[in-house]
């Protein structure tokens, strides 16, 4: 996993609460493959091109400064629904490294963490204020800064953002989970004997 | 005297391997996939990495398996990328010995029918599903929640999660259910109380005398939708209803194992004076027959009512979301909606695919014709043979319904099964968010009597007034 610290991006900004994953990826896009070079295009598909393939071109991504876009700032209940991570390989292709939000569907946030993507939680007064920011300046930029926890909005207010302790110095150090874990191995191994011991009617799986 | 525990407490106890700051590494004690898990398959083959457990793992050939023409098998399919899928599942699942109810297993289904059925569901385990309907499975007295392709590679991989403790909410509803009223009006009637993203960070456990009155299958249909209030999980305390489900099933304890298990899961539920960090409360009698309206679940409203007005609306944001949400659904403010002609009516799904729904879709059949195209696809083969056997398909194939094989179908409309762009459907399933059964689709979430209501007038039907009170 790439580490995140510290970035300076294009903000874009999607005002409509509870955009779900089917919207960032439409569930015939979940065949393809992570890396898949269609990823890009992914992304809010049926809302950035037609039927032929072409651009709409009154959708926001679709607008010149926006095209650029590294961060969104939405509104509540951003990436609620199902659990696909394939919305956050399409966000990460489109070239998105963090979303702000005033709250996150929790297994699309999990997702995001896991891949690199910061999901920054404001309250969502604070969220409705970047938005008029980043809508009254087209191309406007945000600043976030994930070890002193700090979002800076375009017109250089910093607010401070909570992130759980695990998962800030994961994303700082680029670390896998699977690593972290693996350190843990003898521990697991007790664990799973005493469970056996313990609850050995749930620990035997076998069919009659 | 140890402090009160919730009921979620003693399970994620019982699974807590060790902590590290604010995570806690959770033994899985059984992990579901399907098709889509090809993301997590494609990594373990990336990096050269083995299954843990293997006889913990289960897989599942349900979102991608065609509903016509089953007895072809595979040549059913005629999209190559479709037919990849399940390929693709069979392969990995051969290649790391994990079990696979695929296409033309007699106990296929979709995970969280099929997984329940074979009691690979148990009270008391620690259970993630490739999917996030997975919390249909809390109804058992678990804890079962969904997970993306990187923390079910971690699983694979280690056959542990580092998980943060989420919040804990109880859902007391109180009452009988008034006639006419399904478990799946319960939980709709739940969302729209608390909101889309109302139990966000929370597992939610569903407690008072309406959820003790349910059967098995009622109390799954009212967890499935936990995920569409937001929630991390659903669950439900276990009793003798939960162990007469789930005796005799293929992997069930047997013997002595059995009485052991029924001894520790008696000590599963809440204690009396466990305390939850959220509590709502619902009154049963005061539910009625559900529909939404508009592109999220919490839009919903009785059937009695009329499509809601923007203007009404609190706030700016919401004035727009409401207006987007009828736009898209093509629907007018003020209009009844029971005025709301439908085009298809879907019955089947992880909600509402199971005999009990079909029962309930066979009684409203029996009262006339279809007026629009309506499939009924039952949750998992088992079912399929049950109802068969029970002459359901009989009673829907002279109402002109679609008898069809069992999968997922046009819940997530990847198989093929898909509505044309502006089609409106009475649909049993738990999403009606926008293009999810097709690019331009719209979709009413209704209970399967509701459903079927809808099928025979050829539009949305407060089913109440088609059958009478007995």
């Amino acid at each position: 996993m790439k580490p995140f610290t510290k970035l300076n991006g294009v903000a874009v900004p999607f005002d409509q609460a509870n955009i779900d994953t089917n919207q960032l990826c439409p569930t015939r896009f979940n065949k393809v493959p992570i890396g898949d070079p269609e990823y890009p295009r992914i992304l809010f598909h049926d809302h950035r091109f037609n039927t032929d393939g072409s651009e709409k071109p009154d959708f926001i991504l679709n607008r010149p400064p926006y095209r650029e876009a590294e961060i969104i700032v939405a509104d509540r209940n951003w990436g609620g629904g199902s659990s696909r991570e394939s919305a956050v390989y399409a966000l990460a292709a489109f070239g998105i490294k963090a979303v702000i939000a005033s709250s996150f569907g929790d297994i699309h946030r999990n997702n995001c963490l896991k891949n690199g993507l910061l999901p920054v939680v404001l309250d969502n007064e604070i969220c409705v204020k970047l938005r008029q920011q980043v809508h009254a300046e087209q191309g406007a930029r945000i600043g976030i800064d994930l070890e002193a926890q700090t979002v800076t909005g375009p017109d250089g207010t910093t607010y401070s953002f909570e992130i759980a302790p695990v998962p800030r110095r994961c994303l700082l150090n680029g670390l896998d989970d699977v690593g972290r874990t693996e350190e843990h191995q003898s521990d697991i191994d007790t664990f799973r004997d005493t469970y056996r011991e313990k609850v050995p009617f749930l620990a035997d799986v076998r069919a009659d | 005297m140890p402090a009160p525990q919730t009921m979620f407490e003693k399970i994620w106890r019982q699974h807590a391997i060790t902590v590290e700051e604010d995570e806690t590494l959770l033994y899985v004690a059984r992990c579901l996939i399907h098709e889509g898990s090809r993301h997590t398959f494609d990594r373990l083959d990336e990096e050269g990495r083995g299954v843990a457990e293997p006889d913990k793992v289960f897989a599942f050939s349900d979102h991608y398996v065609p509903t016509a023409n089953r007895e072809l098998g595979l040549d059913a399919i005629a999209d190559p990328k479709i037919r990849n899928m399940i390929e693709l599942l069979a392969s990995n699942c051969k290649k790391h010995g994990i079990r696979h109810f695929n296409i033309d297993d007699d106990d296929q289904g979709i995970l969280h029918v099929a997984g329940p059925e074979q009691a690979i569901t148990l009270p008391g385990v620690l259970l993630v599903g490739a999917d996030s309907h997975t919390a249909t499975h809390g109804a058992f007295g678990n804890l079962s929640f969904g997970a993306g392709a990187s923390e079910v590679y971690h699983i694979m991989v280690t056959q542990t999660l580092w998980q943060r403790k989420p919040r804990t909410m109880r859902i007391a509803i109180d009452g009988d259910l008034p006639f006419g009223v399904g478990a799946k009006d319960v939980i709709l009637a739940i969302i729209a109380k608390i909101g889309h993203g109302g139990a966000s960070g929370h597992v939610i456990e569903y407690a008072g005398s309406t959820v003790e009155g349910m059967t098995m299958e009622q109390r799954m249909t009212v967890c499935n939708m936990s995920i569409e209030a937001g929630g991390r999980a659903g669950m439900m305390a276990p009793d003798d209803k939960t162990y007469d489900y789930l005796e005799g099933r293929p992997y069930a304890p047997k013997g002595d194992e059995w009485d052991a298990a029924i001894d520790y899961w008696r000590t599963l539920p809440s204690d009396e004076d466990a305390a939850f960090d959220t509590e709502v409360s619902l009154d049963a009698d005061a539910i009625t027959p559900m529909v939404t309206w508009g592109t999220n679940p919490e839009q919903a409203l009785p059937i009695t009512e009329q499509i809601p007005s923007p203007e009404n609306a609190g706030t700016e944001a919401d004035k727009s979301e409401i207006s987007a949400a009828l736009d898209y659904m093509g629907l007018k403010p003020g209009m009844a909606i029971t005025d709301i002609p439908v085009d298809h009516v879907f019955i089947g799904s992880c909600t509402n695919g199971r005999m009990e729904d079909l029962r309930a879709a066979a009684e409203v059949a029996k009262l006339g014709k279809a007026k629009v195209p309506t499939w009924i696809v039952p949750g998992s083969t088992t079912i399929k043979r049950e109802a068969e056997a029970e002459g359901l398909d009989r009673i829907f194939t002279e109402a002109g319904f679609e008898w069809r094989g069992a999968g997922c179908s046009l819940c997530t409309a990847i198989n093929g099964d898909l509505l044309q762009p502006g089609q409106r459907c009475a649909s049993t399933s738990n999403r009606n968010f926008k293009g999810r059964q097709g690019l331009g689709s719209r979709t009413h979430l209704v209970s399967p009597a509701m459903a079927a209501a809808a099928a025979i007038t050829g539009k949305l039907t407060d089913v109440r007034t088609l059958t009478e009170e007995q």
